[in-house]
């Protein structure tokens, strides 16, 4: 039961998350941040300190957010579990609403 | 070997925990200037809480320690287990042969509650208890009197709620973690059938995160319940610190309602309690509480004792009121805290010497917390360190003191010892390790002689 990263996240890209994750499961993809859901540990680090808010707990997604649950399984269908942040690098996709807007 | 122009820095870290590990990362990413990390533990194991302080039935939490193996795995570190600061080498030996020295080292004592009866047998800290079905060397002798049907748990945070479910998690359950095999097998053997969780304020205040509350439900045969639930009623004002964490926490606590009267497996809420004695002839036999109530002063909500009493029967009670930091000999201490004094991880007066985890900011925070923290620090020391050439002696003379001042030493090749021999006798059972309990067997497992390509000397 991991943690979700939702829209207020697009095109922010704070990264506050990234600092305090204890296993480097929250990956940036082109307009926002994604968490692997088998490598985060459910330690909850990360929800507090998101200046947008933007991470939700699995189990408390509003349901108009329910939506970036599966952008962030579509979005690791690519690359799988890498293991870590720091080794996948930045990448250039996205998955769900992120890869929906057009600008 | 290519010779490298410049010598590293090298910097000590003291403690192999989270902090310790997230410290140690920070410290090998940096290249100007390279730094080289020597980490130390009193244990011959590393990993801290992790591995004595986590759930064995949060196993997934656990598996932070994969970062800290690959971290271990960097050609800069090496690792020192069994060396104690004060009982085997001392902080100025230290600060004569590195570069700067990191402290790291936790915070392993416990907060107290001051009351009589706190020594009786069969009243415990939290601290021990864990440490002691988590197998810690240190603990594995605690032998709890688990014969009697209620335990009384003090303390309104995650902690409490570990202790509060490994005394009823169903006993095949236990049977397949890392759980020490004497504490699989007293509680086994436990009598224990109802946990009374006592938090001296309300259910606003209670530092419990949201998902350890769900997962109570979980729990097959375990019948959940607040006493009072009248109390899940209060509204909270909007101005709320942390107010969502709350918000959700009441909705979990509601949804369990009063309990059933007769449930076989009881844990139970009960809020607005402050212990004032412990009583009993010779062991703990019940335990008195002030009732209190709520006042919200500048934004600061305080238990205020009403004068009323009540006493209930108590076989056991844990206190998890806290952690608390325990003075390394030579090092500032603020007794206040029970943490060194620092600015962003810099100690006070201290000598190219810093902090970084709970010994820094005090037990707060979850694992992930001791990243930024860590980080924090680092930044500190590399900054002061700019530009300047190590003066710290050479990984070679280093090795030559650590040899002989502790031959007992266990290095990384070692603990790849006790590891390959825990998770050996762990795998026809299907659990993920069973742990070795005393120093005298990590340290045979150590010394076990592997297959030459698997060993990696450090130096």
């Amino acid at each position: 039961m991991p943690y979700v990263v939702t829209e207020a996240c697009i095109g922010v890209l704070d990264r506050a998350c990234t600092k305090v994750c204890p296993v480097d499961c929250l990956y940036e993809g082109g307009r926002m941040m994604y968490i692997n859901a088998d490598e985060c540990v459910d330690c909850g680090a990360c929800e507090p300190v998101c200046p947008m808010e933007a991470i939700y707990y699995e189990d408390d997604l509003p349901d108009e957010m329910q939506v970036y649950r599966e952008a962030g399984i579509a979005f690791f269908e690519k690359i799988g579990s890498p293991g870590g942040a720091k080794k996948a690098g930045k990448l250039t996709h996205d998955a769900g609403p992120a890869a929906m807007r057009a600008e | 070997m290519t010779s490298t122009a410049v010598a590293p820095l090298r910097v000590a870290v003291i403690g192999a925990g989270p902090a310790g590990y997230y410290a140690t990362e920070a410290l090998l990413a940096s290249e100007t200037p390279l730094v080289a990390v020597d980490m130390f533990d009193r244990l011959p194991t590393p990993w801290g809480l992790v591995r004595a302080g986590v759930a064995p039935d949060h196993p997934r939490i656990k598996s932070v320690s994969a970062q800290f193996a690959e971290i271990a795995g960097h050609p800069r570190y090496r690792y020192f287990g069994n060396v104690e600061l004060g009982r085997d080498i001392s902080r100025d030996e230290l600060l004569a042969r590195y570069d700067a020295v990191l402290y790291a080292v936790g915070a392993r004592s416990e907060r107290r509650l001051g009351i009589a009866g706190e020594e009786l047998p069969g009243s415990l800290a939290a601290s021990d208890f864990v440490a002691w079905y988590n197998g810690h060397p240190d603990h594995a002798a605690l032998a709890p009197d688990l014969s009697g049907t209620r335990a009384v748990v003090i303390g309104n945070g995650n902690v409490a709620l570990d202790v509060a479910r490994m005394l009823l998690l169903p006993q095949g359950e236990l049977s397949q973690t890392d759980t020490a095999d004497h504490a699989i097998a007293a509680f086994a053997a436990s009598n224990i059938r109802e946990v009374v969780i006592l938090g001296r304020r309300g259910p606003a205040e209670a530092a419990f995160t949201t998902p350890e509350i769900r997962e109570l439900a979980d729990i097959e045969g375990l019948d959940v319940g607040v006493d009072e639930p009248a109390l899940l009623e209060q509204p909270l004002p909007p101005e709320t610190p942390d107010i969502k964490r709350i918000q959700r926490n009441i909705t979990a606590l509601t949804k369990y309602g009063a309990g059933q009267s007769d449930g076989e497996r009881r844990m139970r809420f009960r809020f607005l309690r402050s212990p004032v004695e412990i009583g009993g002839n010779g062991r703990v036999e019940s335990i008195t509480l002030a009732i209190n109530r709520l006042e919200t002063e500048g934004g600061r909500t305080k238990a205020i004792d009403t004068g009323e009493r009540e006493t209930i029967a108590a076989d056991l009670v844990i206190r998890a009121v806290g952690y608390r930091g325990v003075p390394l000999p030579g090092v500032p201490f603020d007794e206040a805290s029970a943490t060194i004094p620092n600015e962003q991880g810099k100690v006070t007066g201290g000598d190219r010497e810093y902090v970084a985890g709970w010994i820094k900011r005090g037990p707060s925070g979850v694992i992930g917390t001791n990243r930024g923290d860590a980080v924090e620090t680092v930044e500190q020391l590399l900054a002061d360190f700019t530009g300047a050439e190590s003066r710290a002696a050479t990984r070679d003379d280093i090795s030559a003191w650590l040899r002989s001042r502790c031959p007992d030493m266990v290095d990384h090749a070692g603990w790849l010892g006790i590891d390959r021999q825990e998770t050996g006798l762990g795998e026809p059972s299907g659990r993920p390790r069973v742990k070795l309990v005393t120093i005298a067997a990590m340290l045979a497992a150590a010394r076990d002689t592997a297959p030459a390509s698997e060993l990696q000397t450090q130096d």
